[in-house]
This record gives C-alpha cells, sequence and structure tokens, in this order.
C-alpha cells in the first residue's frame, strides 16, 4: 500500500517542480499573492490595476531594459497557502520580490516568511499596525495608509462634532479591534470629555445586524463608529435605516467611501457619514486623470480603490528595482528606503523609518446622488501628515 | 420593556431564516442519512437567482413570483444532483455523500462568480414591507414581522404534509426505519428524490428571502451552513419542531446575549451546542437512535497486516520518497514535507474513523493544539526545537483527553457535531486572547533549528515522522487494544458481552488520534514558520474528512492515498488556476462517482474480484463477512 503511496506522490511533486521555469535573463520578475477567490469584490479591481501597470511599466522600456513580469498566486485567505504560494514564487519562480496580500494576519505571515528567506515584501493593502510597527521587520514595507493614519484622519474630522456619547460597532477580529482601540485613544486624547456608551463585536461576515442595532440604539449614543465593511455593512446599513438608528445621529465609519463598499449600497446609502474612501469621480488631478484615462481605456470601467492599491503596487515595486538596478533584496530595501514617487494621488514617499509609505486616503461625505451612494466634500489626506512622531514610531517598532 | 419586547422579535426574525434552511437539511438528514455540505450552496443560488428576477419582475406580483419561482428552480437543480449524483452513491460507506455535496459546494463558489460577478449585490426591498412599525417608540421592520408569522406557517404546513398525507406517512416511517420502508415495497427512489427536493425547496426560500435584508455574494453559503448544522443537531435530526425551537432558542439567546457580552456572537451556537449534547445527547427531542441493523461499512475482507512482500514494498516506496532531496528543488521539498504533515494528520483521523468508526468534524483543533503548543513552547518557554517538538503535542494530547471523554459518550452524527463544537470552542479561544495567542494574526517566527532548516532536511525529518506514524498505528490495528477498538465499532452490545469497557476504549483512541494530529501540528508551526487560528478551524478539519473518505473509509491506511491527492491536487490546482475551487470540486465529484468506496477502497474491491475470479489463494480472504446483529 505505501508504494502507491508515495509514488504518487512522487509523481505529483515532480509534476509540480516541472510547472516552474527557469527565470528567462532578460526579464525581471514580482511574485505577487492576494486573496483572489475569497475577496474577488476587492482583488478583481486590483488585478485589473497592476495589470495596467504592467502594461505600462514594459511600454515605457521595462526595468532598465529588462521586461517586468508579474506571477499571481491566489492564497484563498489563509496564512499557510499565502506562505506556500511565497515559497512556490521565490524557490520556484525566482522573483526579485513579493508583493500583494489584503488580510493582516496574511501579510503578516508573508512578512514573517520574506525576514525569515531575506526577500523583500512590499505589502500592498493590509492595514494592521503590527506589519510596520510592533511586528515590523527590515525587509518589508507597506503601501496603504494603515490603521492608525486612517482613524488618525477620521478623528480629525470627528474630534469636531459636538456628540459626546459614543458607540462604536467593529467585526470582531484584529482590524476591527484596532481600528477601534486607535480611534478610541485619538479621540480621548483630543476630546477628554467623551463618553464610550456601547460596543458591538458582530462576527466578520456574520453580522445579526438587528440585534446588533437595537443594542447599539439602546445604548443611545450621539455617535456611531462603524468599522464593519463588505456584506456586513450592507446588512448594518439596511436594518439601520429601516430600525432609524441612523437618524439624528452621527456616524464616523472606516472605508465606506470605497466604491467596492458604497456602490452596492445603491439608494440605501445613508447620507452624511464621515468616511475615508475614494471618490474618483471627483479627483481632479493631473495624476489621476492620466490614470484614469488609461484605465477607463483599457477596461471600459471604472476604477476601485482596489485599482489604486494594484497600479500603485506595481508602480512602486517597479520604482524600486530600477532605482536599485539590481535584484539583491538589501539593496532593494536601501533603494526603497526614503525613496519618491509619483502616484495617482500625488508624490509618495517610502518612509527610511518604518517603511511606511505615505500615501494618503480621501475624507468626505456621503451622499446619495442619482440612486447611488458618492462622496462628497472630500479632501485628500496626506499620509505624512497622520503618522505619529519618530521618536514614537522608533519605541514602536524593534530594531533590525 | 418596549426595547426588550422589540429585542425578542428582532431575535424572532433572526430565527426564521435559520429555521427555513434547516428545516429542510433536518428532512433530508432524516431520510436519506445524507450529512448535505450542499444545502448552504443551494441557499445561496436560491439568493442569487431570486436576486436576478426580483430585478426582472416588476410590482409586487413579480417581487413573490420571483422569491417562489426561485424556490423552485433550485429544487429542479437539487432534483437533478439527486438523481445524477447521489443516486450513485446512497450505497457507500456513511459520510461519503458528504464528499459529493463538498465537491458540490466548491463548484458553486466559483461558479455564482463567473455567472454574476464578484461584487456584493443588493436586491430590492419587499413591496409592501419597506418600512418599520413604531412600538412604543421602538421600530420593528415590517419586513421582520412578515418573517416572524413566516415560520410558524412554514411550520404548519411541513407539519400537515407529515402528518397528513401519504407522502408524509412514508417519510416519516423512513426516518424511522427506511429499510422496513423499502421492504414494504415502496419505491425508495422517488422518495428519497422527492424529499431532498423539498429540502431543497426550503433552503432556496430561505436564501431567496433575504434579499431585502443582506447582500448576495459568494461566501454567503459558508456563513450559514455550520450555524445551520448546528441548530439541527441541537433541535435532534430530523425533527422539524426540534429546528424550529432550536432556531429560535440560538437566535434568541444571540439578541439578548451581545446586550451582555458584546463578543459572544461568534462562538454563541457552539457553546448552546456542546451544552444542549453533554445534557441531551440527541437533541432537544431527537430520539436515540436505534441500533444498527447493518454493521456500518463492514461489508469489505476483514482486514489484515501487510504480506511481507507487501512490507518490502513499502519499504521500497519510502526509500524512494527518500531520495527526492537529491534531485528536487526548495519547492517541491517544502511541497512535499506539508504533504508529509497532511498525511498525519489524515492517518490520525483515519484512525478515529474507520478503526473506531468515530468521525471528528473537529479534528483540526487537536492539529492546531499541537502547533499552538510549539508556538508557546519555542516564543515564550524559549526550548530548543527538539524539545518543543516531542512536548508541543502534548497539548493536542490534553485537549483531546478533555473533550473526548464527553464525545465519546455520544455517536455518529451527535458525535461528529460535539467534536465540532469543541474545536471552534477551541478556535475561538485562539481567536479572542489576544494577549496570549496573538488572536488571528498569530504567532510569528516559529522558525526550525539549523539543524532542519533547509528544506531538504525537514523533507526528511516530516517523512520520517509520518513514516513512523503511519507504521505505529497500523501496528495499533492489529494490535489486541485495536481488535477490541474494531469491536466497540462494529457491535457494541457484543463487545460489552465480552468485557469490553467501549467508553474507555473509544476514549483512549480519541485521546492516540488527538495526540497523532497535535504531532502533524507541531510540524507544520516549524514548516510555516507561525501559528494561526485557522490551524484549528472548520475547513482544515473538513479537509482531514475530505482526505480520508477520498482514499476510502474502510480501508486501514486509505488516508494516505487520500491525503497525498488531495493536498498535492490542491496545491497545484491553487497555484495553476484561478478557477482552482471549480476544477478541485468538479474533480471531487468525480472520483466520487468512479470511486464510490474511495481510491484506496475501489481498487482494493477491484484486486478483490479479480482474485475472486481465479483460485482463491486464501479461503479466508475471500469470504466477505456477513454480519447481522
Amino acid at each position: 500500500m505505501r508504494a502507491r503511496n508515495t509514488f504518487v506522490g512522487a509523481a505529483f511533486a515532480l509534476l509540480a517542480g516541472g510547472m516552474a521555469h527557469s527565470a528567462v535573463a532578460q526579464e525581471i520578475k514580482i511574485g505577487e499573492i492576494n486573496s483572489y477567490s475569497l475577496l474577488p469584490a476587492f482583488t478583481e479591481p486590483y488585478r485589473k490595476g497592476w495589470q495596467l501597470a504592467v502594461e505600462q511599466v514594459n511600454a515605457a522600456g521595462g526595468i532598465n531594459g529588462k521586461k517586468l513580469v508579474v506571477v499571481s498566486k491566489d492564497d484563498g485567505g489563509k496564512p499557510a497557502d499565502a506562505q506556500t504560494a511565497a515559497n512556490e514564487l521565490v524557490s520556484s519562480e525566482g522573483v526579485a520580490m513579493l508583493t500583494g496580500t489584503f488580510l493582516s494576519n496574511i501579510g503578516l505571515a508573508v512578512s514573517d516568511f520574506a525576514n525569515q528567506k531575506k526577500v523583500f515584501f512590499l505589502a500592498a493593502e493590509p492595514l494592521t499596525d503590527a506589519i510596520t510597527w510592533s511586528k515590523g521587520n527590515k525587509y518589508t514595507f507597506r503601501l496603504r495608509p494603515s490603521n492608525y493614519m486612517q482613524a488618525a484622519m477620521l478623528v480629525e474630522a470627528a474630534s469636531k462634532l459636538p456628540a459626546k456619547r459614543w458607540a462604536t460597532i467593529a467585526p470582531n477580529y484584529e482590524y476591527g479591534q484596532s481600528a477601534v482601540a486607535v480611534f478610541k485613544k485619538l479621540m480621548s486624547e483630543k476630546r477628554p470629555d467623551i463618553q464610550w456608551v456601547d460596543e458591538q463585536w458582530p462576527p466578520q461576515g456574520k453580522i445579526d445586524a438587528g440585534p446588533v442595532v437595537q443594542a447599539v440604539a439602546a445604548a443611545n449614543p450621539e455617535a456611531i463608529l462603524n468599522v464593519t465593511f463588505g456584506a456586513d455593512l450592507v446588512k448594518l446599513v439596511r436594518e439601520g435605516n429601516t430600525r432609524g438608528l441612523f437618524k439624528g445621529r452621527e456616524v464616523v465609519s472606516f472605508l465606506t467611501g470605497e466604491p467596492e463598499y458604497l456602490d452596492p449600497l445603491k439608494d440605501e446609502t445613508p447620507e452624511g457619514w464621515i468616511v475615508t474612501g475614494y471618490p474618483w469621480y471627483s479627483i481632479k488631478t493631473p495624476e489621476h486623470d492620466a490614470f484614469l484615462k488609461a484605465y477607463q481605456a483599457k477596461y471600459n470601467d471604472y476604477p476601485r480603490l482596489g485599482s489604486i492599491v494594484g497600479y500603485q503596487t506595481i508602480k512602486a515595486a517597479a520604482a524600486i528595482l530600477a532605482k536599485a538596478g539590481s535584484t539583491d533584496p538589501e539593496k532593494l530595501i536601501a533603494a526603497a528606503e526614503g525613496l519618491s514617487m509619483p502616484s495617482p494621488f500625488g508624490e509618495i514617499t517610502f518612509r527610511k523609518i518604518d517603511h511606511q509609505s505615505t500615501l494618503g486616503a480621501y475624507v468626505g461625505k456621503t451622499a446619495l446622488k442619482d440612486g447611488k451612494g458618492v462622496m462628497v466634500d472630500s479632501s485628500y489626506k496626506k499620509g505624512s501628515d497622520y503618522l505619529p512622531s519618530d521618536a514614537e514610531v522608533e519605541k514602536l517598532r524593534p530594531k533590525d | 420593556m418596549a426595547f426588550y419586547v422589540v429585542q425578542f422579535l428582532t431575535g424572532l426574525a433572526s430565527a426564521a431564516s435559520l429555521f427555513l434552511v434547516a428545516s429542510g437539511l433536518s428532512i433530508i438528514f432524516g431520510v436519506t442519512r445524507i450529512v448535505n455540505f450542499a444545502h448552504g450552496a443551494f441557499y445561496m443560488i436560491g439568493a442569487y437567482i431570486a436576486f436576478t428576477l426580483t430585478e426582472r419582475l416588476s410590482g409586487a406580483c413579480g417581487f413573490w413570483g420571483a422569491i417562489v419561482i426561485a424556490a423552485f428552480a433550485v429544487a429542479l437543480i437539487g432534483v437533478i444532483v439527486e438523481m445524477v449524483l447521489l443516486r450513485r452513491i446512497y450505497h457507500a460507506p456513511e459520510l461519503f455523500q458528504l464528499l459529493a455535496t463538498f465537491g458540490l459546494t466548491l463548484m458553486v463558489e466559483d461558479l455564482v462568480v463567473l455567472i454574476w460577478g464578484p461584487d456584493d449585490l443588493v436586491g430590492r426591498r419587499a413591496p409592501g414591507f419597506k418600512g418599520a412599525i413604531d412600538f412604543f417608540g421602538q421600530n420593528i421592520p415590517s419586513y421582520d414581522l412578515f418573517l416572524i408569522v413566516l415560520s410558524p406557517v412554514v411550520l404548519g404546513i411541513l407539519w400537515l404534509l407529515f402528518q397528513r398525507t401519504r407522502w408524509g406517512v412514508l417519510v416519516r416511517a423512513a426516518t424511522q426505519d427506511r429499510d422496513m420502508v423499502a421492504a414494504l415495497g415502496v419505491n425508495q427512489k422517488w422518495l428519497f428524490t422527492s424529499v431532498f427536493a423539498v429540502g431543497v425547496f426550503l433552503a432556496a426560500l430561505g436564501g431567496a428571502l433575504q434579499i431585502p435584508r443582506d447582500a448576495v455574494h459568494h461566501a454567503m453559503d459558508l456563513r450559514i451552513i455550520v450555524e445551520v448544522f448546528v441548530v439541527v443537531v441541537i433541535g435532534g435530526l430530523g425533527s422539524i419542531v426540534g429546528a424550529f425551537v432550536a432556531a429560535v432558542l440560538v437566535s434568541e439567546l444571540n439578541a439578548f446575549g451581545i446586550l451582555i457580552f458584546p463578543k459572544i456572537s461568534i462562538i454563541l451556537v457552539f457553546l448552546v451546542m456542546a451544552v444542549v449534547l453533554i445534557v441531551r445527547p440527541w437533541g432537544l427531542f431527537g430520539k436515540p437512535e436505534a441500533a444498527a441493523r447493518k454493521t456500518p461499512g463492514l461489508t469489505v475482507n476483514p482486514w489484515r497486516p501487510l504480506t511481507s512482500n507487501e512490507r518490502l514494498a513499502a519499504l521500497a516506496a519510502l526509500v524512494i520518497a527518500a531520495t527526492l532531496p537529491l534531485f528536487a528543488g526548495n519547492y517541491v521539498l517544502t511541497v512535499g514535507s506539508e504533504i508529509a504533515i497532511f498525511v498525519i494528520f489524515a492517518v490520525s483521523l483515519h484512525f478515529l474513523m474507520s478503526v473506531g468508526g468515530l468521525a471528528s468534524f473537529g479534528h483540526a483543533a487537536y492539529f492546531g493544539l499541537g502547533a499552538y503548543g510549539v508556538a508557546f513552547l519555542a516564543k515564550i518557554a524559549g526550548l530548543p526545537m527538539i524539545v518543543c517538538l516531542l512536548l508541543g503535542p502534548l497539548l493536542g494530547c490534553m485537549g483531546a483527553a478533555v473533550f473526548g471523554f464527553f464525545a465519546v459518550q455520544l455517536s455518529g452524527v451527535y458525535f461528529a457535531m460535539l467534536t465540532l463544537a469543541f474545536a471552534q470552542i477551541v478556535w475561538s479561544i485562539a481567536f479572542q486572547w489576544v494577549s496570549v495567542t496573538g488572536g488571528d494574526n498569530g504567532i510569528l517566527g516559529v522558525w526550525p533549528s539549523s539543524w532542519a532548516a533547509s528544506p531538504g532536511h525537514f523533507y526528511w525529518l516530516a517523512l520520517g515522522v509520518a513514516a513512523l506514524v503511519t507504521v505505529a498505528l497500523r501496528a495499533m490495528v492489529f494490535s489486541p487494544f485495536g481488535y477490541a477498538l474494531r469491536a466497540t465499532r462494529d457491535s457494541p452490545l457484543r463487545s460489552e458481552a465480552v468485557g469490553i469497557n467501549a467508553k474507555r476504549i473509544q476514549w483512549t483512541a480519541f485521546v492516540i488520534a488527538g495526540t497523532t494530529a497535535g504531532i502533524g501540528g507541531a510540524l507544520f508551526a516549524y514548516l510555516k514558520g507561525s501559528v494561526f487560528p485557522d490551524n484549528l478551524g472548520i475547513s482544515l478539519s473538513v479537509d482531514a474528512l475530505v482526505m480520508v473518505l477520498l482514499g476510502g473509509v474502510e480501508t486501514v491506511s486509505g488516508a494516505v492515498i487520500g491525503a497525498i491527492v488531495y493536498k498535492a491536487l490542491n496545491i497545484w490546482l491553487v497555484s495553476q488556476t484561478d478557477l482552482s475551487k471549480l476544477v478541485l470540486g468538479g474533480f471531487i465529484v468525480l472520483i466520487v462517482v468512479v470511486f464510490p468506496k474511495g481510491i484506496v477502497g475501489t481498487l482494493e474491491m477491484l484486486a478483490q474480484r479479480r482474485r475472486k475470479t481465479s483460485p482463491p489463494g486464501s479461503p479466508l480472504l475471500a469470504k466477505p463477512i456477513e454480519s447481522v446483529e
């Protein structure tokens, strides 16, 4: 019996090995990992974004004359599978660096892998503060504004509200927990008079919205912080609208202005929420116009925030590779630290101190226009303005 | 006061959707004994089709018509699935149908994204039920009231159907004793098909009715399927009233629980199930299962140890596998290590399932505990790798000792569901106890010492341990302990009569299986360098089940093949295609049809047939057991 087993194993292993081609000298490969099958609503626009970037980089002559190739893998939303994919990309595909990931725990798993195997890793989406601070390492960089930065942007607007009684609703996992913790901390610093009257922690993806809305309403808060997104947000908004939870209450909400999460709400979009997001229809800068035109020309569709993240991830990776002129990880790190580059949101810089990019986000209010949700009164918040002081960051981040 | 009344009504509304889906599952299980994993998928398709129809058809008639049409359409799909797929495998070993429905579920998850696109879809509100009704200053959505009324109505219709029609009588008879019903000349084929259709109809109706409240998306199925199983088990399998009461109980406990413990939702249903099963082993309204008339899954030949030739062949295979580091690259070796670890995990569950007859739905708990054991020892105590590997699995052992004690008091699906509940409780502790376990961000930096750091060395380590574990468990199968365990599986009454303490034997087997899984988990922690709550999660438990069933639950070591095929295929497909779930699901369905006894089981059967046609080498081998209780 075992005979057959192990033969089959060996055969499969050989088959898998045969799939790996040796790198062609005239290309530079980037390994990209994301939760394509688990989170298609985000990752489809994300994929379109990075594909556009690859096309543009190669049309402009590639990286120092070499063609840029992105090898993309699905992690299925599991940290262990992300590591298998990372290993394949590094060991078999011979990629120069790893990029991508969405979920915080997957970002951390790949970051730890990168640190162990000494591979450069540019995290695209994971928002957890740990990836650049408490569990940061020298091989890992991160593009998107972190939890802390987005919280700080929202607090700036929220602290001006007269509301004193606040309630929070957040998905019960690390992202929700840390978003609420940072928001509370920054908010209470600016407004010591605030009371936190209720908190609700529905499981991610499984909110039983009716009872949650009812429980929050019973605490009678003047303002609500929401961190749920996706299908949970839809349920929360629908129940909240029907039960009148948002009437006469201020709501501050993470990510809700992103088209991925705002568009499905259609005519149920609640008005006047203070949100972070991406109002692609009202950004009038030359950088963004160029991106928008190219994106719409290629896909005949409007970009989501995922498109920006995917696009800029590969653009940043290409810039780092071009400056380093090598695929040696140490040289890539040296090239990336302090590197500034253009982005659809304006110039961004990868900070030397914690490897966080200064990409910012738009903060505005939700509104209803022609039966669709939009963001109005939005303004761009530069990431560099919403990070703690260098002295604090140094305390948060372990020494390399 | 008004608030509590409204919160109570809100709980009732949540219970309504749960009940619709759960009642369908309960009916299907009661009659066909199929653990229909695809029930959530039917629920999801119901919602998707209803979404499309409600967008097209206008007016109140259009909306409600669309809901009903969607449910009928999905019921039709259910009929096709039953006739084309499930009919072929009713006689396969117990739980094998789970594999087929699991494959279907995987396929559906990719298909809905292909057909309806990746975005979350938000359907229209129900005409006439858009607003809310003021109740002493509290708002109750009128749609909630509609659901609150609907579910007792459905319950009533089902009750009439079962009590007042001939079909209902047959269904109840089949739930109690389906062999007897068959013996009385009832056409079982059509009975099963119709029951399946009704069950699927209810699931799709439950999904379609979510449109005004929920977003339609591709993960709806997994969101509901486990909770629905739990509701069915709390209520008692096959009991519609039980499903209703359980749905209300769970929903109300949740509605009021979050007022005191806002984080309770994540674990509540499993806590309730664990308590109910410990106090009432057959659920609230269930009856003890009648003693099996036929020995489950023993139409095969009696097991025998390997002959010396086969032993040599196994050894040769091991040697060949051990030469892999001489020519394969790092990636292949790491995948090889992962497969070897999953062989350990699968054989540990296989030992419990096939030798002990105890199918665990929560085996990942002990795998994950082993992994966390290693992570604690390495990161907190700073112990060297060897010590961690030896001591880490003890956490799995302890977990198995505690939970196993309660679990072995039950049997069959109730046993399976109690193990699931325990696994979910362990998972939620790992998930919530952030200060110790790091929550879902896990524990990082658990990398192997330098002697095992190279992929080749680690592969040898994993392969060696996998070989040792497989041999040890095989030896145990043919030891007196193994015979005693099989006796408790095959005939609880006779084994009791000859003085075997069944519970103690089963408990020991549970601890052995848990510890072995812990060994796999310990190695897995070092392979990945990190530990996450995922390592204890439901999907890993399901993976293990699939591996065992794929290999063949009636074999001695089929899980080895099952683990290799499933894991290798999974890794390869995920790496090669974006539609890995569709392809993998299709492959599983195909295997189910081609190898109805699992891969190894069917191959053994074929070899057996060939041997039978030639002069028998050993008369004992060629004679199948006919066991009658």
